[in-house]
């Protein structure tokens, strides 16, 4: 048991199966489906409430989403603790900047990596909550209750993170 | 119904929520999703692992939910979509993920495993939120309500019992698991 907590990859199908059975405990324990998008929100409206308690208060969206530490904001604290457990036991916790992948196609240099970081994670934080979820919240949680919207907005991340992907690396099969 | 004082602990629902978090960032590493080179090889086609991890939750998930259902322990949380907030956000998300290299839950997870340029991306994705929650007003009154779907489920959608449907999912999850296993991937 203790060493398979020290290894480096699961087989993604036992992950996936794992996270299943989370998400049973989240429905049954918490009555909620389980995402990340929500948490960011929610920072959101913490930083808009630090600047003016009052303007946040009467912006509609935050009346949706309080801005307040809950369930669904400390998930996304939780994942990057477990993330670090993980790695610190199967010895890959390493510090990058630059992914390898990322260098080998746009170069080395750690500013062109964050400026691309920041504009694609821009563009995540808008899409996700235009389209209420993401990867987690639609692709998993919404498309296991079988959820119409999900299974679209699912397809549409992928169809539009292809799309781009082949337009930044060049596409594999072609 | 069970569990509601448990449901309704607010410090519970925390401890719980950080629990849930890190066995999800546990298994997120584990299965090798918060690294960059795999998620751009998913949305490159020459890598499968995020969509045979997405669809064995799927899988196993929709299994023990409905199961969950049917007993009268859990109910379900749909949200109705539609094609000016499903599609045109599914496709912006889409671009965020490919230029991003991590989504929302992945990039949290890519932190704890020491990659800088996704707390890069977190600041990002907060970024985005706000911005979004800057235009929600506007976008509500336009483009979001545009097209609604006509149902909130896939059973509700095709008038057949749950059940059926579940059955018919987890066959075609199998069958795309085991056809993408053969193919090498």
């Amino acid at each position: 048991m203790f060493e398979w907590l020290l290894m480096a990859t699961w087989s993604p199908y036992i992950v996936g199966a794992g996270i299943g059975v989370l998400i049973w405990t989240t429905f049954l324990f918490s009555d909620r489906p389980l995402g990340a998008s929500t948490a960011y929100a929610k920072t959101a409206g913490m930083v808009e409430s630090a600047i003016s308690r009052h303007n946040a208060a009467k912006m509609p969206y935050y009346r949706k989403f309080t801005p307040t530490i809950d369930w669904q904001w400390i998930i996304i604290i939780g994942v990057v603790i477990g993330a670090f457990l993980s790695a610190y036991l199967s010895n890959t916790f390493t510090i990058l900047v630059v992914p390898t992948l990322f260098a080998d196609t746009f170069g080395p240099d750690p500013a062109v990596r964050i400026a691309v970081a920041l504009i694609g994670g821009i563009l995540m934080g808008i899409g996700a909550r235009w389209a209420g979820g993401c990867t987690s919240g639609h692709g998993i949680s919404g498309a296991l209750q079988l959820s119409v919207a999900s299974w679209v907005a699912a397809i549409c991340f992928f169809a539009g993170g292809i799309l781009v992907a082949g337009m930044m690396f060049g596409f594999a099969f072609s | 119904m069970a569990f509601e004082q448990l449901r309704s602990s607010r410090g519970a629902q925390i401890v719980l929520g950080l629990l849930t978090g890190i066995a999800f960032g546990f298994l997120l590493q584990k299965g090798g999703v918060t690294e960059y080179a795999v998620i751009i090889g998913q949305l490159l086609l020459t890598d499968f692992t995020v969509v045979k991890v997405m669809l064995s939750a799927i899988l196993v998930g929709m299994i023990g939910v409905y199961a969950m259902k049917a007993a009268g322990l859990v109910r379900l949380h749909v949200k109705a979509g539609s094609v000016g907030a499903t599609v045109i956000g599914g496709l912006i998300f889409g671009a965020g993920f490919a230029i991003l290299g991590y989504c929302p839950g992945t990039a949290a997870g890519a932190v704890g495993s020491g990659a800088l340029d996704a707390a890069i991306g977190m600041i990002g994705i907060a970024l985005g939120a706000g911005i979004f929650a800057r235009i929600y007003p506007r976008l509500d009154r336009s483009v979001l309500n545009r097209g609604m779907f006509s149902a909130e489920t896939i059973p509700e959608m095709v008038n057949v019992r749950p059940g059926m449907v579940v059955v018919v999912v987890a066959f075609l999850i199998i069958v795309i698991l085991l056809l993408l296993a053969m193919l090498g991937f």
